[in-house]
């Protein structure tokens, strides 16, 4: 028998808005003006929650913080594409997707200021608590995806997790089962290029990202990350698909970290200023500005009232956060079950919990 | 209750269900089967998920023919992957789903302890009572037939350990079917524990659904010289030491320990409080097993109950034999428990 070749993997690489602002005359009006014009009011604002939160991390009123700066067009763009009945599964670094879905911002500082009841997601959002652990929520958007499939509802779920998490067990076992069961899920990579101080190099031998969908049996796309209409129409479409029994797609979303891995890292220690400042040329607001002003949406009064707006409503979340009575002791034995066990009944007894 | 009761083998019960007809006899695999199809027929959110269990087999018979009834998406025989499948029913149950998650050894559980202790034991409580987990994750343990090292071990402590979870391990065929039933309308995972050597073990079980409740231990022979603490399979050879016992003039207490997380320790301060002596008889090893929570609990809840220092029946401390030299060697029984019992005694 000669060698012939029996599978053939292609990937593809969208984008449609460059980093001159120049958008693809075909592609562009998949997104309309208007969304785009919503995008990058909630990339602006996810920028100032990410920048208030970084400043109150450095005067200690709220614990280790995750930056998502050069990422808000990964996760405004991807977060928006899903409607309200889907579900999402966040990571750590997505305040940009949270922002922009609407969870009240107040309840996000008093997460990271450490307060359980920042991940009690209100009624009618449809967000899974963010996932600290690298990876192993991507089986449980999965299972979630299966849920939906099993009610018969037309619904999807998105989870988000970056270039390190693609390396893990959970990602891979997850993309298999998805694959093998054609559940109606979306896997979000940000990829942002740096897992802490690993670099992409290092994370796989493989070319991309997006192509390991390949090897579960479903179709894999890169994204520029840094273009907010690339990112919305891969994950609209893949939308599309999952809720028309097409089953899961992978979407790697080309981006990058510009901050510290979070606040305790000195990323200086392993990258060089240039590679930074390359990246920094190409963050995603700078490109929406000039393709906006292009198409007649943007002024610099219309971007500083979308800014004071944005700071505004920040700053009036801060104070409510902070004005947020702290947890009752008796929180910490009250909901670690359904209901009391008798060793918690004694134990709330003896300390005086919850009396 | 006729139900109650334990047999220790097919001739007992035989014996037992001719003297009253009217109640049906199943065996405890039979009961798994029934309580878990009565599931899957009555309520849409309930499915089953794992490696093999649409195989002829079918888990030792307590999933056999179940895909045939309810279709593959509802019982679903998973890709190879412990850890991915926990975090896909952890999903599932999250998103509002009653998923049975089976592996079908508990040796293979370990490689899911991080979706089972960092996530589906921690939810509800580091989201501030938001999110539940209603999972249960069947698993079994096992005695012999060269099994070995990895695939016949007796992992509960390694739960039992955990906020979050609780820990059951049905003995009879009528708690099998009333405990899963339970478990699943739980609110919390739920790692429900079985023995292979209990799968053909009959006992009367109704037809009906019903439920046992999680957290209550059950007297199964009452007496006044010792309580015998027994789990799962143990429970028989507990049963069984007790009538050798019997015959020397010692009457055992035998307290079939059903969940180990929450444990029932008031029901075993009674006992204890009655008996002065306390026996534990598990299927797994010594040090920090379930044996040691108890003793620790009774020492301090009931210490002046206690006539003599209470004795444990475990596993020697080294892995599962494969050589039926060694297998004869390393499981205690009825003989080891009673002679427990006769020291615990002698001591005062």
């Amino acid at each position: 028998m000669p060698l012939e070749i029996i599978e053939k993997i292609e990937v593809k690489r969208l984008q449609i808005i460059n980093e001159r602002g120049e958008a693809d005359p075909e592609l562009i009006p998949s997104v309309s003006d208007e969304e785009i014009t919503r995008c990058f009011e909630a990339m602006i604002l996810a920028r100032v929650f990410n920048q208030r939160a970084l400043s109150l991390q450095r005067e200690g009123r709220i614990g280790t913080y995750a930056s998502i700066l050069g990422q808000e067009a990964s996760q405004v763009g991807s977060a928006r594409a899903f409607s309200d009945d889907d579900w999402l599964f966040p990571s750590f670094r997505e305040s940009g997707v949270l922002v922009a879905k609407g969870y009240p911002m107040w309840m996000l500082y008093r997460y990271w200021a450490g307060d359980e009841r920042g991940m009690k997601c209100p009624e009618g959002l449809n967000i899974f608590p963010m996932s600290v652990p690298v990876g192993t929520h991507v089986p449980h958007a999965m299972g979630a995806a299966w849920a939906m499939k099993l009610k018969g509802h037309r619904k999807a779920a998105g989870v988000y997790f970056g270039d390190g998490g693609s390396s893990k067990g959970d990602f891979h076992e997850g993309l298999n089962f998805a694959g093998v069961f054609k559940a109606p899920v979306v896997f979000l990579c940000q990829n942002n290029q740096w897992a802490i101080s690993v670099p992409r190099s290092s994370q796989t031998a493989a070319k991309t990202i997006a192509q390991k969908a390949s090897a579960h049996g479903f179709e894999g796309i890169q994204v520029d990350g840094n273009d907010v209409a690339a990112v919305y129409k891969a994950t609209k479409d893949a939308l599309e698909k999952a809720k028309n029994n097409g089953g899961p797609t992978l979407i790697e979303c080309f981006t990058y970290r510009l901050d510290d891995h979070t606040t305790s890292d000195d990323a200086s220690r392993y990258r060089s200023k240039e590679e930074v400042e390359a990246w920094r040329a190409k963050e995603p607001l700078l490109r929406l500005r000039l393709y906006l002003e292009k198409i007649g949406k943007w002024t610099k009064g219309y971007e500083e009232s979308v800014t004071k707006k944005a700071e505004e409503s920040v700053d009036a979340e801060i104070k409510k956060a902070e004005a947020f009575p702290p947890p009752d002791p008796a929180d910490l034995i009250r909901y670690t079950y359904a209901e009391l066990t008798l060793r918690q009944k004694k134990e709330m007894k003896e300390s005086g919990w919850g009396s | 209750m006729p139900w109650t009761k334990v047999y220790s083998n097919k001739a007992e019960f035989e014996s037992a269900l001719s003297d009253n007809r009217e109640l049906r006899g199943l065996a405890y695999k039979d009961a798994l089967l029934e309580a878990t199809s009565q599931l899957l027929e009555a309520d849409e959110t309930v499915f089953v998920i794992g490696e093999g269990i649409d195989d002829s087999g079918g888990v030792f018979g307590s999933t056999k023919g179940l895909h045939l009834k309810f279709g593959r998406e509802r019982v679903m025989d998973s890709p190879l992957a412990e850890n991915g499948i926990t975090g896909i029913a952890i999903g599932a149950a999250v998103a509002g789903m009653r998923p049975i998650l089976v592996h079908m050894r508990v040796d293979f559980i370990p490689l899911s302890l991080d979706q089972i202790i960092n996530h589906a034991a921690k939810w509800r409580y580091m989201f501030g009572g938001k999110v539940s987990v209603p999972i249960v994750i069947r698993s079994m343990i096992g005695r012999g037939w060269g099994s070995a090292a990895q695939h016949s071990q007796s992992l509960q402590s390694l739960f039992t350990n955990i906020p979050g979870l609780k820990v059951v391990m049905p003995a009879t065929p009528y708690d099998a079917k009333g405990l899963l039933r339970a478990s699943v309308y739980d609110g919390n995972p739920v790692v429900f524990i079985e023995h292979r050597w209990l799968y053909e073990h009959m006992g009367h079980v109704p037809s009906e659904p019903y439920t046992v409740p999680l957290g209550k231990a059950i007297i199964r022979r009452t007496g006044s010289d010792a309580t015998i603490v027994a789990v799962s399979y143990m429970v028989y050879e507990a049963m069984s030491a007790a009538d050798i016992l019997k015959n020397e003039g010692i009457e055992c207490e035998v307290i079939d320990l059903r969940t180990l997380k929450p444990l029932d320790a008031p029901l075993i301060l009674e006992s204890v409080s009655k008996t002065g002596r306390l026996v534990i008889a598990d299927t797994g090893w010594k040090e920090t097993g379930i044996g040691a929570e108890i003793i620790a609990r009774v020492v301090e809840d009931g210490f002046g109950a206690l006539k003599s220092a209470p004795e444990r029946v475990n596993l020697p401390e080294a892995p599962t034999p494969a050589s039926p030299a060694l297998e004869k060697a390393y499981y205690p029984g009825k003989f080891e428990i009673a002679a427990a019992v006769r020291r615990a005694v002698n001591k005062g």
